[in-house]
């Protein structure tokens, strides 16, 4: 009995979400919302530290209004996109490539274990030194960042391919080519886009360190701008901003990924329960 | 032993290869940004053993503090909000939100908040590292199988016990995964609260060095940065291999017996 309703709720969720869900979401944000303009208001913290949230989105407008904001907005866009479409690019390759040879895969693995693990930020100071305050330090720091996750699922998704179906590909003497297109590339697919759906949010993580640190233009560099002149309602304007974009990025590719996998049984038996 | 002896020799062949090529190749090299690798290892000790108690272990301390915080704020959210779905659907949109803020984006709040001592260090790690285990959580604690949810409930095993027993270890998986993705992250953020406005630490270090174009010293500290991170991502796989040890076994049995 409890198993059955159980299971009725989860699909109800898990579909279109019902009208109470959503009902709650936006009650949850206006509480959210409120709390924050109260905190303010009834001296708990100094408005100077903490404006309330109506003096955000006040200053929001604003900013808004001004070509700089904007510009900036394009500037972070560009650096993310630039350096997750080279690091998905890389990834995708060097994962096929290591991920089809088992010898290579053993060879390769602790290398891969050794440079995962070190900080991209470690990178900061190189970056500095090569580039400056640029594009291209953001692209480094974005790059090395993103392209581990791809790479990773990539290697394990291409090892995941069926043996027999393998074999099979073998006995017909498929090319190369079509192997790739009608075998790998459908195996992999899956493992792909859970990397590429990993790497744009760190990819975005990157690209406004590396503008607040380096001082690379984009919405990070905006952000240490109203810091040091204390435009203190601007920097949490900027921070909103910088969260609606993580949602937009987290969001799109969430749905970019029940797209390009539509056909995939794990999307299916998702989208038919 | 001999099996053991030569996976540990292939597993450090590449990497033994790979810096023996970044010695030769760099040996000559006469760029002042790019030195070569036997100046790098040859000024590692003469600096990091001066400022092992000035920056080394206070990063490492604030690093392994602010995880743990991040690990316990993680998981006491995640409970309730994995166990109680009205609670979840009213708290997601608003916490996808913050969860989507890139963390260092908020350190210029923490520096206006707390100023720029250990707390707001020791915030930046929490406040970034505690959403995959959070996550996670959440996601293993609404996976706990409903059968022994419902054996507990027949056994009248409540509170406490309920949470130990049924609750954390079912969701222990789940948590560990977090747990891993939030080492990595606290790694980063901590460097980047030195980087800020700090006098001490190893992210200060580096990016201090930086600007005095002591360049080998600068290397010498991304090494160590990258020795820290491996370090501790193998200490975190025997921390795993322990705690999931029951976890481990149950799905390699699985996967014989299927």
């Amino acid at each position: 009995m409890t198993r059955v309703r159980h299971a009725g709720r989860r699909r109800a969720g898990r579909t279109t979400p019902s009208l109470s869900r959503i009902g709650l979401g936006v009650l949850g944000v206006a509480g959210v919302a409120a709390v924050f303009e109260l905190i303010p208001r009834a001296g708990l913290v100094s408005p100077h530290y903490l404006p309330p949230t109506s003096a955000m989105l006040e200053a929001l407008g604003r900013e808004a209004a001004t070509a700089a904001f904007w510009r900036a907005l394009l500037d972070t866009a560009r650096g993310w996109a630039l350096g997750l479409v080279i690091a998905v690019a890389a990834g995708a390759v060097a994962g096929v490539v290591i991920g089809s040879r088992r010898g290579l895969r053993a060879a390769t693995a602790s290398t891969i274990e050794f440079l995962r693990p070190i900080p991209s930020v470690a990178l900061i100071p190189v970056a500095v030194l090569l580039y400056g305050a640029q594009l291209r330090s953001t692209l480094l720091l974005v790059v090395y960042a993103s392209f581990w996750p791809v790479l990773l699922q990539v290697i394990h998704g291409v090892a995941d391919v069926d043996p027999v179906a393998r074999d099979t590909a073998l006995s017909y003497r498929l090319s190369r080519w079509v192997t790739i297109r009608h075998l790998i590339l459908p195996t992999a697919l899956p493992y792909l886009m859970t990397g590429v759906r990993l790497s744009a949010a760190v990819a975005l993580i990157l690209a406004i360190t590396a503008e607040l640190v380096i001082g690379a233009p984009g919405l990070g560099h905006e952000i240490e701008v109203a810091r040091a002149s204390s435009a203190v309602p601007v920097l949490y304007a900027l921070i909103f901003v910088v969260g609606l974009l993580g949602v937009a990025v987290n969001v799109g590719f969430r749905a970019l990924e029940r797209r390009v996998l539509a056909w995939h049984p794990s999307v299916r038996r998702e989208a038919a329960a | 032993m001999t099996h053991a002896l030569r996976s540990l020799a292939r597993a450090l062949a590449l990497p033994a290869v790979l810096f023996a090529l970044w010695g030769l190749v760099s040996a000559g090299s006469k760029s002042f940004y790019l030195p070569p690798l036997h100046a790098i290892l040859g000024v590692f000790g003469s600096t990091w053993s001066s400022r092992l108690t000035s920056d080394v272990l206070p990063s490492i301390g604030r690093l392994l503090i602010g995880y743990a915080g991040a690990v316990i704020a993680g998981v006491a959210l995640g409970v309730p909000l994995g166990g109680r779905p009205r609670l979840r659907a009213a708290l997601e949109p608003a916490l996808e939100l913050f969860r989507a803020i890139p963390p260092p984006a908020l350190v210029p709040v923490f520096m206006l908040l707390f100023g720029i001592g250990t707390p707001m260090k020791l915030l930046v790690i929490v406040s970034g590292a505690v959403w995959p285990v959070l996550l996670n959580t959440i996601e293993g604690v609404r996976a706990v199988d409903e059968v022994l949810s419902d054996t507990c409930r027949c056994y009248g095993i409540t509170g406490l016990t309920r949470l130990r027993v049924l609750v954390l270890r079912g969701a222990s998986p789940q948590i560990v995964t977090g747990m891993r993705q939030a080492l990595s992250i606290a790694i980063i953020l901590m460097v980047i609260s030195e980087m800020f406005a700090s006098s001490s630490g190893l992210g200060y270090a580096i990016v201090d060095f930086q600007r005095a174009f002591s360049i080998p010293q600068m290397w010498s500290g991304i090494l160590l940065l990258g020795a820290l991170g491996v370090v501790l991502s193998l200490g975190f796989g025997v921390f795993e291999a322990r705690a999931l040890r029951w976890y481990h076994g149950q799905r390699s049995e699985h996967r014989e017996g299927g």
